[in-house]
């Protein structure tokens, strides 16, 4: 099987295409954490909640198959990134504690529900940070000894990772304000244009401001994205964000509902795609490749099995469970 | 202080508060499944009222397991990255498996089963709960064969940067106390989960033994545990005898056996372990009975501890105490079935104030037995992670212990914090008598009544 499949290309694809899932399914549940010290207690903070209550569990999900899949087929890699990202990776645990539970609890209150909605938008708040922290973590790079991560517990502290943390919260408020647009209606929906406004804002700035930074840090990023030939093809990219920008102002403006929440989706897909001309082919950037992080054909050929059948009837049913859900959600509730 | 220790303790501390969570929900989600089947066979309204009252518990209790699971997925990486690297090949792809074929399933048609009543219609939904509690089983398979694989490695082989690679999946997956361990902890859930129900149906049926919620509910419960608990005294033997014979150290270490007895050995039945002089201290026992029932022959030979390093041996008193307190728990369980059993006979089952008492000291019986023995089974592998093959010490991640001893504290608080809160709220939900138009799904439509009509301390008690 081995000779035939690029067995780990397949399993970084897979990987990518969990945790691109992740960063937008549960980035527009988490960006609605974050926007709801914006929306006053009550009945609209029900509504925001609700529009993601069915989906959020299988959003989350996501992260859950990102993480296992690292483990199960780049085991170096997960062996190296999770001490090195150690104090991150357990605040976004602890955050998505809070914010989790906060689903369920919040309506088993109301004399605390209060605190609920604090842990629901704090928690939020601060997982974004953390993954944020996290992806410029990576692309900083961690110093690695044999098969070990061999710095300390606050490496991953620098002005580029709080960057990258500082944008992630922004472009998940972007992706959460987007889809209140979509689902939501009057009052609320125009509070949701006007955090799309803002988030989208910063976003911005963002963007470019980490698209600026990377080129700069240790590693290969500057020949990966400025030297020729290569550049006639990297260009694109900031090429078509900057047009899908354009078409996410002009949408929000017109008040086109469903319009800037799959404007958003289609830019983040393309700074993913950024994120990977980065670092592929290394899966720790400058130091481990795909190909040498990868466990045996014998594992990632059994697993590949499995995924061919069932994420594409995960992701029928997940399909499904939007579909059920679909459409605008009232002020009390759906019905 | 030690890394390792801190380690040890917060993974400790995660699982044994994370396993409390699912072990409800596998167990509640079948019960909700057979509430819902009743339901639409019978058409009587008192099932829906059950369903619907017990669904908002799973709901509350179905969520703090998500997130502690969550955790658990990777503190592999993060506090046993050296484990993660070796074992990566064989473990991760059965947690892969996990993920992908229970995980999403679970979470996909939750939504569905919490709020869509309305929304998909009767026999849509009830595909949706069948579904949760196929997920449930589904996810105990893949982590439990994980798991055993890890007691009683097989089908695997070692590669030159020094990784456990699978050569036999099948050997691996049905390594050989997987099949022993799935029956134990299925049972456990079912088990757990019936005490809980009847704990709150003995406490309904003392208030009001009228209530017909209550009646079926807690009828259900001793009918369940009049079923399950003999079973799983015989699957709990029977997981006993395959340990002897894959992992000695650990059995030994329940029966508190130091020195071998070729000639039958006796069972200890209380005392306290002296790991320094190699002996049980102020021992009770009882002639040739460890011999009867590990060999099924009263001078069947056992060996002892002391016929292996002590460097192998894990910590003797914490094995051979929470073993007994297991064992001790499943025989309470017994009495009580029985106890039901005999109120059933003689037609006193609802009118049995005792039973009904006796039943609520036993609702979180089931939850503590199960830690007991996840603690029996965890500490008795020690001092390994891969039993025989990678010892616990040469497993742990390249940190430092302050950063260790940092996320320890962070864990305890927000655990405490965080789940206490959550059984409060399950047990003021318990605590509420389920009467005739519970709120839930159907009523109000897909988003959970509790928008409208929160059960909070603010809505007066209409049992």
């Amino acid at each position: 099987m081995g000779s035939m499949l690029d067995l780990p290309l397949i399993w970084a694809g897979l990987i990518a295409f969990a945790v691109f899932a992740y960063v937008v399914l549960d980035g527009f549940d988490l960006g609605i954490g974050i926007l709801f010290p914006f929306y006053p207690p009550g009945k609209a903070r029900d509504t925001l909640m609700n529009s993601v209550a069915p989906v959020w569990d299988g959003n989350e999900t996501w992260l859950v198959l990102g993480g296992g899949g690292l483990f199960a087929a780049f085991p170096l890699a997960y062996a190296i990134l999770m001490p090195a990202l150690y104090a991150p990776v357990i605040g976004m645990l602890l955050s998505l504690v809070f914010r989790g539970t906060a689903f369920e609890f919040r309506w088993r209150t109301n004399r605390g529900r209060w605190a609920w909605d604090v842990a629901f938008s704090a928690g939020s708040a601060m997982a974004a940070l953390c993954q944020g922290i996290i992806l410029g973590a990576i692309l900083q790079g961690v110093p690695v000894e044999g098969r070990a991560y061999a710095g300390g517990w606050w490496d991953w502290l620098t002005p580029f990772s709080l960057l990258t943390g500082v944008s992630v919260v922004a472009g998940y408020a972007l992706l959460g304000a987007t889809w209140l647009v979509m689902k939501t209606e009057a009052g609320l929906q125009d509070r949701a244009y006007q955090m799309a406004w803002r988030a989208g804002a910063i976003t911005l700035v963002a963007i470019v401001a980490v698209s600026g930074a990377t080129p700069f840090l240790d590693g290969h990023y500057w020949e990966r994205w400025f030297t020729f030939p290569s550049i006639l093809a990297t260009a694109q990219v900031p090429l078509v964000v900057a047009i899908l920008t354009a078409a996410l102002v002009w949408t929000l403006k017109a008040r086109k509902e469903r319009w800037p929440f799959l404007l958003t989706l289609a830019i983040y897909a393309l700074c993913f795609m950024g994120l990977g001309i980065s670092i592929f082919p290394d899966i720790v950037p400058g130091r481990v490749s795909i190909w040498e992080a990868a466990s045996p054909p014998a594992s990632q050929g059994f697993m590949l099995i499995g995924a061919g059948i069932l994420i594409p009837i995960i992701l029928t049913y997940t399909a499904y469970g939007y579909w059920v859900f679909r459409g605008k959600v009232h002020e009390a509730g759906y019905h | 202080m030690d890394p390792l220790i801190l380690a040890r303790a917060q993974f400790g501390f995660t699982v044994a508060v994370h396993i409390i969570f699912p072990v409800f929900s596998i167990g509640l989600a079948s019960y909700l499944a057979v509430l819902e089947t009743l339901w639409l066979k019978t058409g009587r309204d008192v099932y829906l009222q059950l369903f619907k009252y017990w669904l908002k518990i799973f709901a509350t209790g179905f969520a703090a397991g998500v997130v502690s699971g969550l955790v658990m997925s990777y503190q592999f990486g993060t506090n046993w990255s050296v484990f993660s690297d070796k074992a990566g090949p064989v473990i991760g792809p059965l947690m892969a498996y996990e993920v992908m074929s229970a995980f999403f399933l679970e979470a996909g048609f939750l939504g569905v089963m919490l709020f869509g009543l309305e929304r998909v219609g009767k026999r849509l939904h009830y595909m949706a709960t069948l579904a949760v509690a196929v997920g449930t089983f589904i996810s105990a398979f893949w982590i439990l064969s994980a798991n055993s694989w890890m007691q009683t490695p097989q089908g695997y082989g070692l590669n030159e940067v020094g990784q456990f690679v699978p050569l036999d999946w099948v050997a691996v997956i049905f390594n050989p106390s997987f099949p022993y361990r799935l029956v134990h902890m299925v049972l456990a859930a079912y088990l757990t989960t019936a005490l809980a129900v009847g704990a709150v149906g003995g406490f309904h049926l003392l208030r009001d033994r009228a209530n017909p919620a209550s009646r079926i509910m807690f009828s259900m419960a001793m009918g369940m545990i009049a079923v399950v608990a003999p079973l799983q005294i015989f699957a709990g033997d029977a997981h006993g005898l395959n340990t002897l014979e894959h992992q000695p150290t650990k059995v030994l270490a329940m029966e508190g056996d130091f020195d071998a007895h070729p000639d039958g050995a006796p069972l200890i039945l209380f005392g306290w372990p002296n790991m320094d002089e190699a002996r049980v201290d102020y021992a009770i026992e009882i002639p040739k009975l460890s011999s009867l029932i590990l060999k099924h022959d009263p001078n069947g030979a056992l060996p002892g501890l002391k016929d292996f390093p002590r460097a192998d041996w894990p910590v003797v008193p914490v094995v051979f105490w929470s073993f007994r307190a297991m064992v001790g728990l499943g025989f309470a369980m017994l009495a009580l079935a029985l106890a039901a059993l005999w109120a059933r006979i003689r037609g006193r089952l609802y009118d049995s104030p005792w039973l009904h008492r006796a039943a609520m000291v036993m609702g979180p019986a089931g939850f503590a037995a199960v830690v007991c023995g996840w603690v029996t089974t965890e500490v008795g592998r020690q001092p390994y992670t891969i039993y025989g093959l990678l010892r616990t010490e040469h497993s742990a991640s390249p940190l430092a212990s302050p950063a260790l001893a940092v996320s320890l504290a962070a864990f305890a608080i927000v655990y405490f914090s965080v789940f206490s809160a959550g059984v409060f709220y399950m047990l003021r939900l318990m605590g509420h008598a389920p009467h005739p138009g519970e709120s839930g799904p159907e009523v109000l439509g897909p988003v959970r009544t509790a928008s409208q009509t929160p059960i909070t301390e603010e809505v007066p008690h209409h049992g």
